[in-house]
């Protein structure tokens, strides 16, 4: 579904099958996300992210951003929240393929990339899928 | 350092003036302290002032008189008024002058703010993806401190309730109508929790505080107000804050704690010795976690405050007596002052209908904003 699709931007997940959120890492263990333009960026090993956590926090973006917002002409409300990575960091992301009414602080989700339009792709989590 | 005091305070209607620019606002602001403290511009030996969105404040001195007085421009967010009110009480606390002025104004378009994701050292598609505002920041903050300490969506309507009530009895508020708690609750959703009318808008106004030493307070026989203590913090490592793609695992700190402790310290009184409290209340929800974070209660009591009507303005707090930002609207460079303008307001007891029964002997101030810094300053008489 993403396949043709252009990430919004290079370097944010690792390009593989599952792929990944990368982050920085300095020497002393602690971790960047994004990894940093510019000269903080320098001397940090590139790591992956998990691509399960926890959700910290939720909200529903109700009505249209004003720019730089670049995302499709036809608004529909989305939901973006905080998902802990345990024993690595805490990420901002789009939450799709569910409702607020459905979101729990606490409940696990799993990475995903996502069509954010008919163009770029973005990454996501959604409420961990039952095998 | 010597003590030093306010003697003079001026504002500009919060709101919307199409006709006057923010900087006009400013220097309306400044004629009106000058006449409260009956000086005249040339009296002002320095000064300090700015503002986000309606350029720079050293300009003022073209309407105001070209006296060669030091002029310093703040450009610091959310802490501008603070940072003017701080570097204002330097210049008179070291000698380097017996007068000096603070002045904050602003002039914001309508809607929500938009940032520039470069000004904060974010990329581009972080803009882009929409979660880069700052409405956002809030719901989610206050989304997990409901769930954690038991605060209902009714205490959040009620804080807006009590602030529409307050701003109808103030001459300079914006929102004068009050608004019962149906209203709030069922309006528009913006970001879940926060509906329409539990968030400020973003506004114009302009506020000017005139400070002096002990000596021109006598000198003057001024109306005085004693600035206690002034505190500005930014955010230490682990606090989540506006504008935040990421955070640290272990929570680190919030920058209102370390500028409330820091406050309490400096004027040698806590939280109990306050006698009336303006808190940041960028929405309803704000204002909620700020009476936690300023130490005026415990994480989770603010649900029985609310209720029994604590910090209204016959209570034993009284919280945002003006209506706060959410009654004013948010000029960001003059929001700070104009909290302390309104402490003021209280201390020489002018405060009229809404004056804070009793004698009012100690107020208290709290800013908070992008990209995590928080101002404090406590007045007493």
């Amino acid at each position: 579904m993403t396949q043709n699709l252009q990430p919004i931007a290079s370097g944010l997940w690792s390009d593989e099958a599952q792929p990944h959120l990368l982050a920085g890492q300095s020497a002393d263990g602690k971790i960047f996300f994004p990894i940093p333009d510019g000269d903080s960026g320098k001397n940090l090993d590139v790591i992956k992210l998990s691509r399960s956590g926890i959700l910290w926090s939720f909200t529903r973006q109700d009505f249209k951003p004003k720019p730089p917002y670049d995302g499709p002409e036809d608004f529909i409300p989305f939901l973006i929240g905080y998902i802990e990575l345990p024993g690595q960091i805490i990420v901002e992301s789009h939450i799709i393929d569910t409702t607020l009414e459905e979101l729990t602080i606490g409940m696990a989700m799993e990475f995903v990339i996502t069509p954010f339009d008919d163009k770029r792709s973005i990454y996501a989590f959604r409420p961990e899928q039952s095998l | 350092m010597s003590k030093v005091y306010i003697i003079g305070a001026g504002i500009h209607p919060f709101g919307r003036t199409d006709e006057r620019s923010g900087r006009d606002q400013g220097v309306f602001a400044v004629r009106e302290a000058l006449k409260d403290a009956n000086l005249e511009w040339d009296d002002i030996q320095f000064a300090s002032g700015g503002s986000i969105a309606a350029g720079n404040a050293d300009v003022m001195i073209n309407d105001l008189g070209l006296t060669s007085l030091p002029f310093i421009n703040v450009f610091n967010g959310c802490a501008t008024g603070g940072s003017a009110l701080s570097t204002a009480q330097n210049a008179v606390a070291s000698g380097q002058c017996d007068i000096a002025m603070a002045v904050g104004f602003d002039k914001h378009p309508r809607g929500a703010f938009n940032a520039d994701p470069k000004a904060f050292g974010l990329p581009a598609w972080y803009g882009q993806t929409g979660m880069m505002l700052t409405t956002q920041f809030f719901a989610l903050k206050l989304q997990r401190y409901m769930q954690l300490h038991g605060i209902s969506r009714e205490t959040l309507g009620r804080v807006a309730e009590k602030s529409f009530r307050n701003g109808e009895l103030a001459n300079h508020a914006w929102r004068r109508t009050p608004m019962d708690l149906d209203t709030i609750l069922n309006s528009p959703m913006i970001n879940h929790p926060l509906s329409k009318f539990m968030f400020c808008a973003p506004a114009e106004g302009g506020v000017a505080l005139i400070l002096a030493s002990e000596k021109k307070v006598r000198e003057l026989g001024a109306d005085a107000v004693g600035i206690a203590s002034v505190a500005i913090r930014s955010r230490p490592p682990g606090s989540f804050e506006v504008f935040a793609p990421s955070m640290d695992v272990e929570d680190g700190g919030k920058p209102t704690i370390l500028a409330s402790k820091a406050a309490f310290e400096m004027a040698g009184i806590g939280p109990e010795d306050i006698d009336v409290a303006q808190l940041q209340d960028t929405e309803s929800g704000a204002e909620i976690m700020h009476m936690a974070e300023n130490g005026f209660c415990k994480d989770g009591d603010q649900e029985q405050w609310l209720a029994e009507g604590r910090t209204e303005i016959n209570g034993v707090l009284p919280v945002n007596t003006d209506g706060g930002c959410i009654a004013c609207g948010e000029p960001i460079g003059a929001t700070g002052l104009r909290q302390v303008y309104e402490n003021v307001t209280q201390l020489r007891g002018r405060g009229e209908a809404r004056q804070v029964s009793g004698k009012v002997k100690t107020a208290y101030s709290h800013v908070y904003g992008a990209p995590g810094l928080s101002g404090v300053a406590i007045l007493e008489i």
